[in-house]
């Protein structure tokens, strides 16, 4: 391990292009090594609709879909997904205005009290959802267990994640 | 976090290069501890070498009758393997305890041997700690060592490892193949990970320029008879302070042969062949159950915060073994333990 007080031995100038796939629309990007996901969602696109919580990991507000499997983008290195795809909250409705069933259930069910958390459960619940290894509610709640909601909306967003694999017809 | 150079190789040979060729580098994969380390400078890489192109990411059959797993495969598609599932299921049941959901989907195979300790003195730069600084001192010892190892500690350190899926694999006998400038090489895993003694910097006894390139498993994975207990302080997305991988072979009532290995008791998953011995031969029961844990547990040492970890220890051996005996393995989305 270097000292505390060495130098910082790569210039600050030292950005990389990275090309995402941003919702559908192909974004380039110059980043620096050490940006994560979710600095480039919020800080270069704009896109605020991604949280960051506790930027370690911990929390699961900051979570998108990468190539379709929801990550922690506080954890995850931007160079490092060069031609990626991402789906951020912003991205989930249809071009006509349409709730994702997730966010519409979402809505149905008061799942959320002060909303910091809900992009990140939404995405994760879309993951969810995708990944199909949840039938119960006690697999929801399990494999859910990455988004934590200060406000402890648990049971309603158990219920709104229910609903909404009810409507997308994913349970056997 | 400090400012760092970034790499990606496209082969194992370009990695070890790199890594042999930049002082201070690190190898990245799914990044989720050492992301974290570095954002709290516990970590300060000067420069990463992005391994995530490396041809790694298969799981295959060996020639022997076990299976082969890529360092890259991300732990969630190992838990989910449909031969993971069907003769593995205590790795599976074992990495689905760990973690969440988005982290296992990031998180790769060889890096989850990686993991570094979640000693709390080790993640803040502020305090003494032997790991992280070597010969600064250990704060845990008389700090707060609620989460800290009632076995095989040092004066030096008395951190543990975090992996839950390592508890498994070292139960399993698997292997890790590595490899670095010297070539390749196979590492028994339980001989993997390092105990403190005087040098608690070092976790394992990879070389600096080595990578992990695949962990073997063994054609035996006890598929019938398993478990894999874990307790923590919540329900879910939390280090262990005890688990408990526990395997079987059972000839009616009369055990052929036993594994069992502890989890968030030690600086490695802890594995005790003599506590497997005590079951070997022995009718299942209460009382054989309850001599293996004793004889695991025989040199355990408290701290003022984790002594109960002791008798939580015991108690949750008991159970896993009655659990394994019946084939009635934990669920990771039941909360009740039977």
């Amino acid at each position: 391990m270097a000292p505390a007080n060495a130098p910082n031995p790569i210039p600050v100038s030292a950005k990389i292009n990275v090309t995402l796939n941003i919702n559908g629309v192909e974004q380039q990007v110059a980043v620096a090594p050490w940006t994560t996901l979710l600095d480039t969602l919020r800080d270069h696109l704009d896109l605020t609709g991604t949280k960051k919580g506790c930027d370690h990991g911990q929390c699961g507000a900051c979570t998108v879909l990468l190539d379709g499997r929801r990550v922690n983008s506080c954890l995850t290195l931007t160079v490092m997904k060069n031609g990626a795809k991402v789906v951020t909250i912003e991205g989930l409705a249809d071009a006509d205005g349409t709730l994702h069933p997730v966010q519409q259930a979402f809505i149905d069910h008061d799942a959320f009290q002060c909303g910091y958390c809900t992009s990140g459960q939404i995405c994760s619940a879309v993951g969810l959802i995708a990944e199909g290894k949840a039938e119960t509610a006690d697999e929801i709640r399990e494999l859910m267990s990455g988004n934590i909601c200060r406000c402890a909306a648990y049971p309603n967003i158990v219920a709104a994640i229910e609903q909404a694999m009810d409507k997308m017809d994913v349970r056997s | 976090m400090i400012n760092f150079g970034y790499a990606r190789p496209t082969d194992v040979a370009e990695a070890i290069r790199l890594l042999a060729g930049s002082p201070g580098a690190k190898l990245i994969a799914g990044g989720t501890n050492l992301v974290d380390l570095m954002k709290y400078n516990v970590e300060r890489p000067s420069r990463l070498i992005d391994i995530t192109g490396l041809p790694m990411d298969k799981v295959e059959e060996t020639a022997a009758g076990g299976l082969r797993i890529g360092a890259l495969v991300p732990n969630s598609d190992l838990a989910y393997h449909p031969l993971i599932v069907e003769r593995y299921p205590i790795v599976a049941s074992a990495i689905l305890a760990g973690a969440s959901a988005q982290l296992r989907n990031m998180a790769s195979t060889g890096g989850n041997l990686l993991q570094r300790t979640r000693c709390a003195y080790f993640y803040d730069t502020a305090t003494p700690c032997n790991k992280r600084a070597p010969g600064s001192g250990c704060s845990a010892i008389e700090g707060l060592n609620r989460m800290n190892a009632i076995l095989g500690t040092s004066n030096s350190c008395i951190a543990v490892h975090p992996s839950d899926m390592c508890v498994a694999l070292i139960a399993l006998d698997a292997t890790v193949h590595v490899a670095g400038p010297q070539g390749a090489r196979a590492i028994p895993f339980s001989e993997f990970h390092r105990l403190p003694g005087d040098t608690p910097e070092r976790d394992t006894n990879l070389d600096p320029n080595e990578i992990i390139t695949a962990i073997e498993l063994p054609p035996k994975g006890f598929p019938g008879n398993y478990t894999y207990i874990k307790i923590r302080d919540r329900m879910s997305y939390a280090f262990a302070l005890v688990s408990v991988a526990a395997a079987i072979e059972l000839d009616g009532d009369i055990i052929v042969e036993a594994r069992l290995a502890l989890g968030g008791v030690a600086h490695k998953p802890w594995r005790d062949t003599a506590a497997e011995a005590e079951l070997s031969g022995q009718k299942q029961g209460h009382e054989v159950f309850r001599r293996a844990a004793e004889v695991l547990l025989r040199h355990a040492n408290g701290f003022q915060h984790n002594a109960f970890k002791i008798e939580l220890a015991r108690r949750c051996i008991v159970r896993a073994l009655r659990q394994a005996a019946a084939g009635t393995p934990q669920l990771q989305s039941d909360k009740t333990i039977q």
